[in-house]
C-alpha cells in the first residue's frame, strides 16, 4: 500500500523535531536539512535510520546525499518500496 | 604552588537531583534504594531485585534532542556539570584556560548493550550513528568540554570506582601545574542493566538483601554482604584560590592535598595489606603538609564488601594515627550506606559531601550499622550526623579505590 505523503511528512517532522529540538512549525517540505535545519551528516544519518524504521523502507546510504530538502526525503520515502 | 579551591558543586544521585538535596538527604539518613524492573529477576534469574536509582530521571530535566545524543551517564554528567557551573557563578574564563575532567568506571555500557541487541535482533542498518560517541568512556568528558568550551584539555580518567576521585586529582594537578586555571571535574555512571548486575553478583560483590533494600548497604557492619549498585553523577568546579578570591565567590573547601597509587596486586581484589591505600593517604597528607592527626573527618570508600571495608579501615587507622596504636579522633562516615555505590561517580559525589561536611562542620551519618565490625577500629559516625570542631581550620580525607588497585586520596581543608 502506498504511503500517504502527508502522513510521511508528519512522521518525518516528528523525527526531525526530536533530533534537532526545532519547533515543528519550522519543518516544511521546502526546508533544506543543512542550510535551514542545521542538520549535520551524523544527524542526517540518524534521521534516515529512524525514518527507515518508522516507514519500513530502505534508504541506501548513496541516496542520502541527494535528499537535500524535507520534501525530497518525503518523496523518496513515498516512492520507496516497502520490504517484503 | 597554586592553591586549588572548590567553588561549585553539582550532583544528581539516588538521594536527590542536586548536590544540596543529596547532602540534606544524607544528613537525614535517607536511603536511595529502589526496586528494579520485576521482570529482570523473573526473566534472567538475576539474584538482586533492587539498586540505588537516580531520584530524578534525566528525562525530567533534559530536552529530547539532548537525551537522544547522550548515554544516560553523560546525561547525568551534563545535569551535574550545569549545576556546578551555575553554582560557581559561571566564571568568565578563557576557553584555553578551562579543562574538563570527567571519569567513568565502565562508560556507556547500556548504550553498548542496547546497540548489540539492535544489531542481533534487527540488523546492522538499525544501529544509530552516534552509538560509538555515546558509548565511549570519554563521552561525558567530551560532552562537558563541548558544552562549556573547555579547550585546556578534556580528560576521562578510567579507574573503575576511583574514576571520579581521579578526575578531581587530575584536575587539581592540571591547575597546580598551570595547564588550566579552572576545571569542571567529576564522575558519572549509568550501570544499571542486567548484565553488569549479573557480573557484579557473580563476583559476590553485591548485597542480596532483597527483603530489605533500605538497610542492604551496610558499610562497617559485621553483617555486611556487598554493595548496592547506584547511578548518577557528581561534578565540581575547581579553580585557583586567587581567581576565586578575585571573583569574590564562595569557597566550599580547599583541595589541600592529593594522592594516587596503585596496588599492583590484582585486577579485582584489593591488596589485603592495604599498603597501596595507605600510601595514597600518606601522599595526600604529605602533599597537604599535614599530619594524620590534623584530619577530623573521613568520607571513606567503604562500599560494604566484607573484605574491602576492613582493609581500608586498617589503612585509615594507620594513616591518621601516625602509626600510634590509639584510635584516631577523626569522625568516619560511609555515605554509600545511603547513596549506594555510584562506581565511577562515587569519588566525585563523596568529594562534594566531604567539602560540604567541612563547610557546615558536620559529618554525615553511616546508616545500617546494626553491629559495628570489631575489626573496624575507627570512630564511625552512626545513625545521626556528628558535629565537627566549630573553630579554626579543619581538614578531611576522602578515599576512593577501584578494581585494578587504583587508590585515590584527597585531603580537603575548610575555606
Amino acid at each position: 500500500m502506498a504511503l500517504d505523503k502527508s502522513e510521511v511528512l508528519a512522521g518525518l517532522t516528528e523525527i526531525i523535531v526530536d533530533e534537532t529540538g526545532l519547533p515543528a512549525e519550522s519543518v516544511a517540505p521546502g526546508k533544506s536539512f543543512v542550510d535551514d535545519l542545521d542538520v549535520d551528516s551524523l544527524s542526517m544519518m540518524t534521521i534516515v535510520t529512524l525514518a527507515e524504521d518508522k516507514f519500513s523502507v530502505r534508504i541506501p546510504d548513496e541516496a542520502v546525499k541527494d535528499l537535500t530538502t524535507v520534501g525530497e526525503a518525503v518523496e523518496y520515502i513515498v516512492a520507496a518500496e516497502a520490504p517484503h | 604552588m597554586r592553591e586549588v579551591v572548590i567553588t561549585g558543586i553539582g550532583a544528581t544521585t539516588p538521594l536527590g537531583g542536586t548536590a544540596q538535596e543529596t547532602w540534606r538527604a544524607a544528613l537525614r539518613g535517607e536511603s536511595g534504594m529502589r526496586p528494579l524492573p520485576p521482570e529482570w529477576a523473573a526473566r534472567y534469574e538475576l539474584p538482586v531485585t533492587f539498586a540505588a536509582l537516580a531520584k530524578v530521571d534525566p528525562a525530567d530535566v533534559l530536552p529530547v534532542p539532548t537525551l537522544r545524543k547522550l548515554d544516560r551517564g553523560a546525561q547525568f554528567a551534563m545535569i551535574a556539570a550545569r549545576q556546578a557551573w551555575d553554582d560557581a557563578g559561571a566564571p568568565d574564563v578563557p576557553p584555553e584556560r578551562l579543562a574538563a575532567v570527567v571519569g567513568s568506571g565502565i562508560g556507556g555500557v547500556c548504550t553498548m548493550l542496547d546497540a548489540w541487541d539492535t544489531v542481533r535482533e534487527r540488523g546492522a542498518r538499525r544501529v544509530l550513528p552516534l552509538t560509538i560517541p555515546m558509548l565511549m568512556p570519554n563521552s561525558a568528558a567530551a560532552t562537558i568540554s563541548v558544552e562549556f568550551g573547555a579547550k585546556a584539555g578534556a580528560h576521562a580518567p578510567v579507574s573503575a570506582c576511583a574514576s571520579g576521585a581521579e578526575a578531581v586529582v587530575l584536575a587539581t594537578r592540571m591547575i597546580r601545574e598551570g595547564r588550566a586555571d579552572t576545571a569542571i571535574a567529576g564522575g558519572a555512571e549509568a550501570p544499571v542493566h542486567p548484565m553488569p548486575l549479573a557480573s557484579f553478583a557473580k563476583m559476590q560483590a553485591l548485597s542480596l538483601r532483597n527483603d530489605s533494600p533500605s538497610t542492604a548497604s551496610r558499610p562497617y557492619c559485621a553483617t555486611r554482604d556487598g554493595f548496592v549498585m547506584a547511578e548518577g553523577a557528581g561534578m565540581l568546579v575547581l579553580e585557583t584560590a586567587d581567581s576565586a578570591q578575585a571573583r569574590g565567590v564562595r569557597i566550599y573547601a580547599r583541595v589541600a592535598g592529593v594522592g594516587s597509587t596503585a596496588d599492583a596486586y590484582g585486577v579485582a581484589p584489593p591488596d589485603p595489606s592495604g599498603s597501596g591505600q595507605l600510601a595514597a593517604m600518606r601522599e595526600a597528607l604529605g602533599d597537604a603538609g599535614m599530619a594524620g592527626s590534623d584530619i577530623v573527618h573521613v568520607n571513606a570508600h567503604a562500599t560494604a564488601t566484607p573484605a574491602g571495608d576492613t582493609i581500608e579501615a586498617r589503612a585509615i587507622h594507620a594513616a591518621l594515627s601516625d602509626d600510634c596504636a590509639e584510635a584516631t579522633r577523626a569522625l568516619v562516615s560511609a555515605t554509600k550506606s545511603m547513596t549506594g555505590h555510584l562506581l565511577g561517580a562515587a569519588g566525585a559525589v563523596e568529594t562534594i559531601l566531604t567539602a560540604l561536611a567541612l563547610a557546615e562542620r558536620v559529618a554525615p551519618p553511616t546508616t545500617n550499622i546494626q553491629e559495628l565490625d570489631p575489626e573496624v577500629a575507627l570512630t564511625v559516625v552512626r545513625d545521626t550526623p556528628a558535629a565537627l570542631p566549630a573553630d579554626g581550620r579543619i581538614a578531611a580525607l576522602n578515599n576512593a579505590f577501584g578494581f585494578g588497585g587504583h587508590n585515590m586520596a584527597i585531603v580537603l581543608a575548610s575555606a
